[in-house]
Order: C-alpha cells, then sequence, then structure tokens
C-alpha cells in the first residue's frame, strides 16, 4: 500500500483532548494519604491511654489501658491461641465469602442476562433476600448443626445478596446503545457477552464484591457469637463472660484490621480490574 | 499500485415518486468513482417498504433503488422515519413490511455486507481507540490483516497518534471519526450513517463532510446518510429523498413515504455558494415546511 489516503488534518481546534469534569487530580498531600489517614487512630489512641493513666474516671474492668491491651494480645499469641483465632475466622470469613460472592456472580449474570431465567427466578430471590439473613440461624442450627458448615453457609447467605443485586442489576443496565452496536458488528451470545456485557459491569460488581466481603466479616461474628469454640467472635463473647475486658478489646481491633486488610486487598484487585476496563 | 475504475454504472432508475425528477449520473459530471481494491459497493433496491409501531404506520410504500456507489442523502422533519428506514436497511430492525434486496437478495439480521454508523459514536469506554475500530473488523480476517487493515483506517480518519487512548481522553469529532472508521473496516457495500455528525459543531462538521467525501472517493461504497441538514444534503449527495408526506395529495394514509427525490447537480466537491444548490435548497426547504426567506 504506497498510495497515500489523504488523512484528515489532527491539529483542529475541536481536537483538543478534551477534558473530563470530575478527573481532576487531588492534590498530592504531604507523606501522602497513608500518614494523613494515621493521625486519627494515633490521636484516639493517645486520648485513650491519657484517660485511662491520668484520670479515674474508668476502672480497669470498665476501659483497660491501650498497653494491657497489647500485653494481652502479646500473651494470646504466645499461647498460640492468638494466631489460632484469627486464622479460624479468616477461613471462614475467605470460604464463605467465596461461595456465596461465586453464587451471586452466577445467579446474578444467569437473570441478568436472560429474560425467561428472570421472570421465573426474580421473585423468588428477591422473597429470600426480603428475609433478615440472621433469621436463618436457628434453621440452619437445626438442619446443619453447630459446625463449621452452617457457620460458613451463613457467612455465604451474607455475601451472596450483595453481589447477586450488583451483578443483576448492573447487567440488566447495560447500555442498550452500546449492546445494539456490538450486535450490528457482527457480535451475539457468548462473544457479545465477554466483549460488551462483562466489561459494561465490571465496576458495579467490583462494588458488589467489597460489600459481599464487609457482610462476610459481619456474619462471621453473628455466627461465632453464637455458637463457637475458636475464632474471633468466639474470643469477643468468652472474654465478656470472663470480664477480660482487654481481649475483647484487641478482638474488636483484630476484627477491624482484618476487616480493613482483605478490603485492600479486594481493592488493588479492583483498582487492576478497572484500569484494563472501565 | 494504480487504483483501478470501480464498477459503478450509471443509474439507470428514473424516480417514479410523487416529484419526478429526471435521473442524471452518479456524481453529476464524474459518473465514475474510483473504489479501492477490495471495497464493494453494493446497490440497495426498496420495494413498497412500511413499517408500523402499533397501529401507527410510520412508513409507507418506500420504493427506490440506490445504485452502487450512489451516495443518498435522506431527509424528513424530526420523527418522520429517518432512521426508521435506516435501520430497516442495515437488517437492525425486522418489522419492515415490504422488500429490502441489497445486490439483489434480502437482507439479513444484522447485515454483513452494510455497517452502520450511528448518531452517538457509541464507542466502548474501556477499549482504545484501536481496538475500537477493530471492533468492526470482519471475522475471515487473520491477525495480520486485520492489524493492517485497522492501521489504514486510522491513517485514513486521522487518527493514528490516537489510536491508544480512551474514547473519553478525545474529543466528540474525533470519536464520530472512529466510529466511521469502525464502520469501514468490514468494508461494507453499503455504508449507513445516521445523522453522523448532528451532535458535532458546525466547523467541525464541515471538516468531516470533507473526510466523509475523501472516503467515499477511496472506498466508493454505496451510502445512505440521515441528516437533518439541508447543506450537509446538497454538499455530499448524488441525491437527496425527502421523507415526509405525499405533497401531492395531502389526504393520503398515515405515514411517511417519498415525498421528493432530487438529483443534485455539479461534481463534488461543490461550491456552498452556488445559485443552483440554492434553488435546491429552497425547494427542500419547502418541502419540509420551512420558509426558506428566497426572494
Ligand atoms: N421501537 C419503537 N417503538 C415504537 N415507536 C417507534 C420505535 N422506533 C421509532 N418509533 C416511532 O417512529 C417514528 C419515527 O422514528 P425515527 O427514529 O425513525 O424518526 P427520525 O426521522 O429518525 O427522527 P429524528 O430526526 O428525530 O432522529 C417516531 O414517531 C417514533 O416514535
Ligand atoms: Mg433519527
Amino acid at each position: 500500500m504506497t498510495e497515500t489516503l489523504p488523512a484528515a488534518p489532527t491539529t483542529q481546534p475541536a481536537d483538543a483532548p478534551a477534558r473530563t469534569p470530575g478527573r481532576r487530580r487531588r492534590r498530592k498531600l504531604p507523606g501522602g494519604g497513608l500518614l494523613i489517614g494515621a493521625v486519627v487512630p494515633v490521636l484516639l489512641l493517645g486520648l485513650w491511654w491519657l484517660v485511662t493513666e491520668g484520670t479515674d474516671t474508668f476502672s480497669p474492668v470498665q476501659l483497660p489501658a491501650p498497653q494491657t491491651v497489647f500485653s494481652a494480645g502479646v500473651g494470646l499469641f504466645e499461647s498460640g491461641d492468638l494466631i489460632d483465632h484469627m486464622t479460624v475466622s479468616l477461613q471462614r470469613v475467605l470460604l464463605g465469602f467465596a461461595a456465596g460472592a461465586g453464587l451471586g456472580l452466577a445467579l446474578g449474570s444467569l437473570l441478568g442476562l436472560s429474560s425467561i431465567a428472570d421472570a421465573l427466578l426474580h421473585p423468588t430471590v428477591g422473597a429470600f433476600r426480603a428475609v433478615p439473613s440472621l433469621a436463618w440461624v436457628p434453621l440452619l442450627l437445626l438442619w446443619v448443626g453447630i459446625d463449621e458448615d452452617s457457620k460458613v453457609i451463613l457467612i455465604a447467605i451474607g455475601a451472596f445478596f450483595p453481589v447477586f443485586t450488583a451483578v443483576h442489576s448492573a447487567l440488566r443496565h447495560v447500555d442498550a446503545q452500546l449492546v445494539e452496536a456490538g450486535r450490528a458488528f457482527g457480535f451475539h451470545g457468548v462473544r457479545l457477552l465477554g466483549t460488551v456485557q462483562l466489561p459494561a459491569v465490571v465496576p458495579s460488581v467490583f462494588s458488589g464484591l467489597r460489600l459481599g466481603l464487609a457482610q462476610a466479616w459481619l456474619f462471621l461474628v453473628a455466627a461465632e457469637l453464637l455458637a463457637s469454640s475458636e475464632g474471633l467472635g468466639f474470643l469477643l463473647d468468652e472474654s465478656r463472660n470472663n470480664g477480660r475486658t482487654d481481649r475483647l478489646l484487641l478482638a474488636i481491633v483484630l476484627l477491624a484490621l482484618l476487616g480493613k486488610l482483605t478490603d485492600t486487598l479486594l481493592g488493588i484487585v479492583e483498582r487492576k480490574a478497572l484500569k484494563t476496563w472501565a | 499500485m494504480i487504483l483501478p475504475a470501480s464498477t459503478l454504472t450509471e443509474d439507470d432508475v428514473s424516480a417514479t415518486g410523487a416529484a419526478a425528477v429526471s435521473s442524471v449520473p452518479i456524481s453529476g459530471s464524474s459518473p465514475v468513482a474510483r473504489s479501492r481494491p477490495g471495497y464493494t459497493s453494493l446497490d440497495v433496491q426498496l420495494s413498497g417498504v412500511g413499517r408500523s409501531f402499533g397501529d401507527h404506520t410510520v412508513l409507507r410504500d418506500v420504493s427506490l433503488r440506490v445504485a452502487p456507489g450512489e451516495v443518498l442523502a435522506i431527509l424528513g422533519s424530526s420523527g418522520c422515519g429517518k432512521s426508521t428506514l435506516l435501520r430497516a436497511v442495515g437488517g437492525l430492525d425486522t418489522g419492515s413490511t415490504g422488500e429490502i434486496l441489497i445486490d439483489g437478495s434480502a437482507v439479513q439480521r444484522y447485515d454483513e455486507r452494510t455497517a452502520v454508523g450511528f448518531q452517538e459514536p457509541r464507542l466502548l469506554p474501556w477499549r482504545s481507540i484501536y481496538k475500537n475500530v477493530s471492533l468492526g473488523l470482519p471475522r475471515s480476517l487473520s491477525k495480520a490483516e486485520g492489524r493492517e487493515r485497522v492501521d489504514e483506517l486510522l491513517e485514513l480518519v486521522g487518527l493514528k497518534d490516537r489510536a491508544a487512548l480512551r474514547p473519553r481522553e478525545i474529543s466528540g469529532g474525533m470519536a464520530q471519526r472512529a466510529s466511521l472508521a469502525r464502520a469501514l473496516a468490514r468494508r461494507p457495500g453499503v455504508l449507513l450513517l445516521d445523522e453522523p455528525f448532528g451532535a458535532l459543531d458546525a466547523l467541525t462538521r464541515l471538516k468531516m463532510q470533507d473526510l466523509l467525501l475523501d472516503v467515499h472517493a477511496q472506498t466508493g461504497t454505496t451510502v445512505l446518510l440521515v441528516t437533518h441538514d439541508v447543506d450537509e444534503a446538497l454538499q455530499l449527495a448524488d441525491r437527496v429523498l425527502l421523507l415526509g408526506k405525499n405533497a401531492e395529495d395531502p389526504t393520503a394514509a398515515e405515514g411517511a413515504t417519498i415525498a421528493r427525490l432530487l438529483d443534485v447537480p455539479g461534481s463534488r466537491p461543490r461550491d456552498r455558494a452556488s445559485a443552483e444548490l440554492a434553488a435546491l435548497r429552497g425547494e427542500l426547504f419547502s418541502g419540509l415546511g420551512v420558509d426558506s426567506h428566497t426572494r
């Protein structure tokens, strides 16, 4: 191909790349966001320390000092209990989340894409969603028993609905014009799905997944508070019964850290995915 | 490489619509358009085409032949059924009555011989411009051939240096050009453009019109161009189809049909200010029910 095609001039006034509003870069903060984000927790910790050391507003049972909580942590860590509680809880959350989110993705895609499946199943799923999820606990205990499975199932139920709802409604609302354009250029079925519909819902799928993960942690604590012999929820309950407020606070701090950690990891995956798909 | 003369023949169909107009060769005084090897131009034959939504008739009795390589502009007031007609020709809409033949055979669902340039660019926001244009490639092409063709098209529409950008990172005019390149990627026998420049500012629109003329000169493809802009139609088209109520029979049934079918004289690019065009412009405006304020 040597004949030159007349290329339209590229220096047209109307061709200046459109400045997308709302994507203005935020001003760089000194030390980055991480340091700024640590300011309030450190202040709270300082206040906590001041209140417990300098005054006797609270008895040690009501509010133990930060260093007491810390040494309670060290003690539990040295006995190996702490790691056990954490791994058991983490394992339950991850298993339940994987099952619930996986099912939510599958069912959400099915109902989001097929009008027949939607007409057939959506009323039923909607009815189940209307049941406050903790209402399943007695039934689970009766049917599955007080073991690992009933806890994982409860967590899965918790994770399922946010993911299902996000995927389902996102697929229902994929820009019809883009889908039509895809069809007009010869895409249909699975190829249309992979080219237009799935990429279009990636952002909503991730917000659904993050909500589902938060729900998974919520339901973990519920399950472990109700019936268990290990895990962070059990540690909460046991510490309350023994009057070990230091361990109780420790469990709360650990739940916060683990929840934040898993959410951050998912957020990293999300950012990677959004770079490719949005 | 030498550009061979295309297989275009003279338009042998005389208009039988309400306003009979003599038929002249395509492109006025230069009847033979050049087309690049590999490009085809197919004829489109409409016989008694109609379309109703429920009991609301939008189109009726649309019959005409569009010759291979011809540029037909479709004008009409808003809501008169221009897009509906175009969608029927592209097989995007299957509810029409009558017969639509492309190159002698009936239109298929999402017919591969046609390609649509929508009113909105409709680019996938998560794909680069390059990958968006690739979307239009026919399945039969090898990877290397496909890459070569997309490069060629990006060059043609002047987006070569923007290939890696996402749609939100380019201007509206560039997005329309990318959309045009995507439609050309399958080398359609019939290019269907639905107000492709409607959303652009006046200056960009003029540049896009010139680009379309370039593209047509290069590809020789048949073009059906919906527009609401009389001057755009006169600048680009061999013939202008005015959709509307039958001018001679105001008591006719509901639904738009061919109100006028006018040949546009002169070869392109045309002098936008010529007197001949001014007369046609007046006629089209009055056909659209607009006072053109000419004395
Ligand atoms: N899917 C549909 N269902 C019902 N009515 C429709 C549908 N598509 C189009 N119509 C009707 O058909 C008529 C013609 O629509 P069409 O989009 O073809 O108009 P148009 O000439 O392209 O108008 P515009 O210049 O505003 O784009 C309108 O009255 C519209 O309400
Ligand atoms: Mg329209």
